[in-house]
């Protein structure tokens, strides 16, 4: 197969690190090599919170400047962070949902417009997607299911060699059984919202 | 049963390359274990820690009070014939040098492995020093794995290593390896675990005063002999391709020259020689190599470690060669690597043309907010800074006060709108640098140290601190847990893991018993007691130890109401 460079974005305590997690262990349950970085330690106190998986035989833990072929973001504003690691072929799945960050709180900075940078983002790159996954998380039963939500959408484009039956044994057999139903229709939403 | 505990032999695990150290250091019969936690070194030690507490595998861990401690524990149960390991980020290892440095002359028994982390680009870390110095300093053998298999199998070999050399062996990791997943294939669990050895008295090894010393320093080098000889032939050092224009690679940087030769297609056009055994350098091998190539391109993060030998190697073999790397400006002595660079330095090295991705214009991107990583909601910390905040300022004395702070999840103080972090050096400065602040300045100094780092190295300098007359207010920050690098264990702790029942040490009973006699205290929830225990504190003109107890909130979910 050809090779993927999945790049996943967003703020500490989002999920971003079991969504990717989920990730590399269905493309392994279906017979690919993969890798996955994590961030770890003081990067994840409320601060941005990066992870990749690289599939078809990859071994670079990490993704440069304009190389991820998709992009997962977990919020706007890590969207538009992220954009210098994509390029025009970079397929995006972005939630609209902001978090605002400390700064913007404090006044320092001023959270950039949201809806002109969605449109920006449309327009530039060859594929996105932008969801509201807190919402369809909260539907699934979950708040907390944003991360697979967002899996979901991701599934749904139908670009990665992992179908939405791998990513469900996968999330059924790693994620706690209390979670698992509310976990199973979060991903089944993600994927019908795939619109674009 | 924990899952690195796995009995599914031959089947594949999605693991971190920390917890492939742990399943190669199990598999590989490893009995004592300990350790201080440190970034990105953890998830080894937390592994390890998990295990011995479930208590269904014959595995001795601790959570030592740091790293020079640790190693003297895993030291020690190799000499008596245990095979052990400590683990430590690449700092921890400045602390436990002093054993490190003479470890090496007097040996072990069993195999002991030592598991270095460190940390290029300083993801959470105060420096970026490259531990491979240490492996050269000492004179140990060291690994380098590139991804979480070789992980699990050079920590196997390292065993063996060890144990045939009767040295202990170093595995150096970075960020990315130690916190990339891939696939590990699961070899058996040993049959037996040997847990406990018997120390055969040898004063005339395990003693190094000067005469002993001597002998052993001849010893460890003629072993260091024999480790090349391994390193010669260990198939962790492997040449592929053909030519004239070379490429030599060691840990992650490896990955990034697999990459960059399969994405620009030159596969057939290099000679690429993987380093995974790098220390003793294994000289008949590059000079083979250096024999075969014109040109060649030293691909590794941090210190020209190889670079500089390849070109020690040229001289003496009168071979005049291109040796790229760091001194041509390919690469720099700062900071990770990332593919894209490696490729380009690849393409440049071969003149193959090189396209660079299409990107849109970004050059109208507003400036970005950032996001900090911040103190959590209704951490405990914030209470106590806002408290001595307030009692300086009733006192004052808010804007000539000095903050010498140390290293824990406080030390984010140092961002607005706290700013209460003025000094830092490494775990414990806190203490030793308010001791100098006070003798050079008529400043008010006010310092704060975690309840881990207290014990870490705090408690000794406190002692002298004390003995010497210094006059500061040292702030213990007691949450009852090592916060940051995710809720480790040490001698204060009250809120305890299920099943952890060793022995407490109250942080004020330590004070106390040095001797010192202005030691308060406070719950930093209760803001106007703890302003008003403040303001009496500052305004004496002495020592004084405030311990602010309060535990994480984040551990009190995990674990709160288990006393």
């Amino acid at each position: 197969m050809d090779t993927m460079k999945i790049l996943f974005s967003g703020v500490g305590g989002q999920g971003t690190l079991l969504a990717s997690r989920l990730m590399g262990e269905a493309a392994m349950a279906a017979g690919m090599d993969v890798r996955v970085s994590e961030v770890h330690g003081m990067a994840q106190r409320g601060g941005v919170v990066e992870s990749t998986v690289m599939l078809g035989g990859l071994k670079s833990p990490i993704i440069s400047t304009g190389e991820a072929d998709m992009l997962v973001s977990f919020e706007p504003l890590e969207t538009i962070r992220a954009l210098n690691r994509c390029s025009r072929n970079t397929s995006i799945v972005t939630n609209i949902r902001p978090i605002t960050p400390i700064t913007v709180k404090l006044g320092q900075a001023e959270y950039p417009d949201v809806d002109q940078w969605i449109a920006f983002i449309k327009s530039n790159y060859r594929r996105v997607c932008a969801v509201d996954a807190d919402e369809l998380a909260r539907q699934a039963g979950t708040a907390k299911a944003v991360n697979v939500v967002l899996l979901g959408v991701l599934i749904g484009l139908g670009e990665l060699p992992v179908t939405a039956q791998m990513m469900k044994e996968t999330i059924r057999g790693k994620v706690k059984p209390k979670f698992v139903d509310a976990n199973l229709n979060a991903f089944e939403l993600g994927i019908s919202s795939v619109s674009c | 049963m924990h899952p690195l505990l796995s009995k599914e032999t031959g089947q594949n695990r999605l693991l971190l390359g920390n917890e492939a150290i742990v399943r190669g250091a199990i598999e590989a019969g490893a009995a004592v274990a300990a350790a201080y936690p440190g970034t990105p070194s953890s998830e080894i030690a937390n592994n390890l820690f998990f295990i011995s507490l479930e208590g269904d595998w014959p595995l001795y861990f601790e959570f030592s009070t740091n790293e020079k401690v640790a190693m003297e524990v895993a030291a020690s149960a190799a000499a008596a014939g245990v095979r052990s390991l400590t683990c430590m980020k690449h700092v921890g290892m400045n602390v436990a040098s002093d054993v490190l440095m003479t470890l090496a002359y007097v040996g072990v028994k069993a195999g002991m492995v030592i598991v270095t982390a460190d940390d290029p680009y300083m993801h959470s870390s105060q420096n970026e020093q490259d531990n491979r110095a240490y492996s050269r300093f000492a004179g140990l053998p060291m690994l380098e794995p590139s991804s979480p298999g070789e992980a699990r199998d050079m920590t196997i070999r390292a065993f063996e290593i060890s144990e045939s050399l009767e040295l202990p062996v170093i595995i150096r990791t970075t960020t990315r390896t130690s916190h990339v997943r891939g696939p590990v294939k699961l070899g058996p669990l040993p049959e037996e675990v040997k847990r406990k050895g018997r120390f055969e008295k040898d004063m005339r090894r395990w003693v190094p005063v000067p005469a002993v010393a001597r002998i052993r320093h001849k010893v460890l080098l003629e072993k260091d002999e024999k480790a090349q000889g391994l390193a010669e032939d260990s198939p962790f050092n492997s040449v592929k391709g053909h030519g004239t224009v070379g490429i030599v690679a060691s840990g992650v940087s490896v990955c990034y020259v697999e990459d960059a030769l399969s994405e620009l297609d030159v596969k057939d056009r290099v000679r690429f020689l993987k380093l995974g055994f790098t220390f003793p350098y294994p000289v008949a091998l590059l000079k083979d190599f250096i024999g075969k190539v014109e040109r060649v391109l030293v691909v590794e993060e941090l210190e020209p470690f190889l670079e500089d030998e390849i070109k020690i190697l040229c001289k003496d073999m009168g071979r005049d060669i291109q040796v790229l790397g760091k001194s041509s400006g390919h690469f720099s002595r700062m900071y990770e690597f990332d593919p894209l660079m490696v490729k380009k330095a690849v393409s440049d090295l071969l003149g193959t043309a090189f396209v660079e991705p299409e990107m849109p214009d970004l050059s109208s991107l507003p400036p970005l907010p950032m996001r900090p990583p911040s103190l959590c909601k209704g951490c405990p910390h914030r209470e106590t800074y806002n408290a001595v905040k307030k009692a300086l300022r009733e006192l004052g004395e808010e804007d000539v006060a000095v903050y010498p702070t140390d290293i824990g999840c406080y030390t984010l103080g140092l961002l607005p709108p706290i700013q209460m972090a003025d000094y830092l050096l490494c775990m414990g400065s806190s203490v030793g640098s308010s001791s100098g602040f006070s003798v050079a300045t008529d400043q008010r100094i006010v310092s704060f140290i975690g309840d881990s780092t207290f014990f870490h190295s705090g408690l000794s300098s406190l002692a002298s601190a004390f003995h010497n007359e210094h006059k500061f207010c040292l702030v213990v920050l007691d949450n009852s847990t090592t916060a940051m690098t995710g809720h480790q264990p040490n001698p204060g702790i009250e809120i305890r893991p299920p099943g952890y029942d060793r022995p407490r040490i109250p942080i004020e009973n330590a004070v106390k018993g040095l001797g010192i006699r202005n030691v308060r205290k406070v719950n930093p929830y209760k803001k106007k007691e703890t302003v008003a225990i403040f303001k009496d504190v500052l305004s004496r003109d002495e020592l004084s130890v405030v311990i602010a107890e309060a535990p994480c909130i984040l551990y009190y979910k995990k674990f709160g109401g288990r006393k």
